[in-house]
């Protein structure tokens, strides 16, 4: 495979073999060779033999390693030869992060470690423990139609909530009928968790303001508490992209190349179940999301009567859409697949959420993006290390005094999850941000940093 | 040896043995349960039985392993052991439409033909207990094709999987 310097912080794998188009890289010479030492490259040149693929496959500045195509791996396809894949979207739908301010400084929180202790209480995380939210599967339906607007009807938030999430927290088309009862089994009593693994809720604080007006417009100003919330569509979204895995590959088969790339013609009848089901799926996810805001601002008034929480907004990160963008300079209907990565459209916020205990980023996105990566820019760190391996190096305890020490209270659901997400196992999240501000995919508006963290 | 992981950026890879075809399965589900909740003594306390179909190896054991995922988010229901795993080879009769588009036969040969197929069937019994009375925080949040393989040697079975965490 050939790798080409296209620009500061671009590369290019020109097309070859059964390659249909070219892959373009964004990385600095470091991310580059992080990526160089798993699978990342090989996953992002096979999204590029895909059919009906359009040029190039883009590969974003916090890359790695996943199934099917890689994390951090950006596809768009024609919408009348193309196909979409669940593998190149992700089993977790709509993995994604919201962000809400508050009218509080940093100062109002001396009492941090109890708040996060409630919130902890809260917001049921982790795996087995319940929702608390009881519904009938009739009700489901409706969350999967509805997506936030559903819990907002519902009590769980406030109309304006939903001017702030991207697409107003409902993709369509969205048939419930296209999830299976199995999905809806695995999801039903988990709506209003939080979930696992690199999931988390975070109290954070602005750190640094790199775009002041930008950062004005959305009301973020320096040292003003933010709270971050992280996590996606639970067991009924993983179901969903297994299931239609399957469905696909019993009707169309799956390439050569890698089985989990399994796909089926966007036009075709499965193609067109899997996107209703996918975006049923997100719309779970917005509504989960929803519902945790809510207990979030129940929690604070405890602490503080006159608090107003506010939504920035919400972005999905693992997602296809039908999208508007100038191909061979015309405007043309395609669609978009980003697996890791995070819609970069003019104007539009961009959050890019740090591992555990680093900084988070808030960024603005660019006409650049539309032009150089299909509207794209990267979503957060990134691995660069096994869990087994950060597991080995770390012990759970011996994470939560580091953070300690950084001033940064954590509840976790166990030492093992903990030591898992060590901070040390991620890539530098300022270096993957940098490059996303240099190359104009997405520019920095601000930084926030951590001082409370729950994780499932 | 039962299983053994294997290096993987984001996710987690394991490969599990067995001298017959399902022991190499019973042990991917037993490295399954090790990578949530390793440390837990899982109580007896229900039993279940489960059945998964597939046309190949892989497929089986993709739905063989979904099914802890499933029954974990769905049922509560958490994994102690596997009894009586039993993988059979099963005729299937698929219905195809066979279609002569030689010009001479004309249409007379657009007939059904029932095609017979393999299949692998899969059946076992899975003892453990309601995931309410432990506490443990690692999620596998699906089974994955990537890299899979399940392959004899000689006189072991191997079954190699990575799962989404």
């Amino acid at each position: 495979m050939e790798l080409k310097k296209i620009s500061e912080n671009m590369w290019g794998i020109p097309k070859e073999g059964k390659m249909n188009v070219d892959v373009r890289i964004f990385a600095s010479e470091k991310l580059l060779e992080d990526m160089k030492k798993d699978d990342t490259l090989k996953q992002a040149s096979n999204m590029a033999k895909l059919p009906g693929v359009l040029n190039p496959v883009i590969v974003l500045s916090d890359a790695h390693q996943g199934y099917g195509a890689c994390i951090g791996g950006v596809s768009a396809m024609d919408l009348e030869n193309g196909v979409i894949s669940p593998g190149q979207i992700g089993y977790d739908i709509d993995c994604s992060v919201r962000l809400l301010k508050t009218n509080l400084k940093e100062k109002d929180l001396k009492n941090k470690k109890e708040i996060i202790h409630s919130l902890f209480r809260a917001v049921p995380s982790g795996v087995g423990r319940g929702s608390n939210v009881n519904i009938t599967y009739k009700e489901l339906d409706e969350v999967l139609k509805k997506g936030a607007k559903w819990a907002v009807e519902k009590g769980y938030g406030i109309k304006e909530d939903l001017e702030h999430l991207e697409e107003n927290g409902c993709l369509m088309p969205c048939n419930p009928d296209d999830v299976s009862k199995r999905a809806k089994q695995r999801g039903i009593g988990q709506l209003g968790t939080l979930g696992a693994g690199n999931h988390f809720l975070e109290i954070q604080k602005v750190d640094e303001i790199f775009d002041s007006e930008t950062a004005k417009k959305l009301g973020l100003e320096k040292d003003q508490i933010t709270i971050m919330i992280h996590c996606g569509s639970r067991g009924l979204g993983h179901q969903v992209a297994s299931d239609y895995i399957k469905l696909m590959e019993d009707k169309y088969g799956w390439p050569e190349f890698d089985r989990e790339l399994v796909n089926a013609p966007i036009k075709s009848e499965l193609g067109k179940k899997y996107f209703s089901a996918m975006n049923c799926a997100a719309n779970f996810a917005f509504a989960n999301k929803q519902i945790i805001t809510h207990w979030v601002r129940e929690q604070m008034k405890h602490y503080f009567k006159d608090i107003k929480i506010d939504t920035i907004y919400e972005v999905c990160h693992n997602i296809a859409k039908i999208e508007k963008h100038i191909i061979n300079e015309k405007e043309k209907q395609i669609l978009v697949m980003r697996k890791g990565a995070t819609r970069s459209f003019p104007n539009q916020p961009v959050l890019i959420p740090g591992s555990m205990g680093t900084a988070s980023y808030v960024l603005v996105g660019t006409e650049k993006a539309m032009k150089l990566s299909f509207g794209s820019t990267a979503h957060g760190a990134g691995r660069v290390e096994s869990r087994t391996k950060a597991r080995k190096k770390l012990r759970g305890e011996d994470v939560k005094k580091q953070l300690n020490e950084k001033g940064i209270d954590v509840e976790a659901g166990s030492w093992k999850g903990l030591s898992e997400e060590a901070p040390s196992a991620y890539k530098d999240i300022d270096e993957v941000v940098k490059v996303s501000h240099e190359t104009g995919i997405g520019n920095l508006v601000a930084r926030l940093v951590p001082i409370a963290v729950m994780k499932g | 040896m039962k299983y053994k992981f294997l290096p993987h950026t984001a996710d987690i890879k394991f490969q599990a043995f067995g001298k017959s075809l399902e022991e190499a399965f019973e042990n991917s589900a037993l490295a399954l349960k090790e990578i949530m909740y390793k440390k837990l003594k899982v109580k007896e306390k229900i039993k279940k039985r489960i059945s998964v179909r597939g046309k190949d190896n892989e497929r089986l054991l993709y739905d063989f392993l979904e099914e802890f995922l499933y029954l974990l988010d769905a049922e509560g229901f958490l994994l102690s052991k596997i009894k009586n795993i039993k993988i059979t080879k099963i005729f299937i009769t698929n219905k195809t439409k066979k279609i002569n588009k030689s010009k001479t036969e004309d249409n007379k040969d657009n007939k059904i033909n029932n095609e017979k197929v393999y299949n692998y069937k899969l059946i076992a019994e899975v003892i453990g207990d309601n995931a309410k009375n432990y506490n443990f925080t690692n999620n596998v949040k699906a089974i994955t094709y990537n890299n899979m393989f399940v392959k004899q040697e000689k006189d072991k079975y191997i079954c190699q999987v990575v799962v989404d965490v």
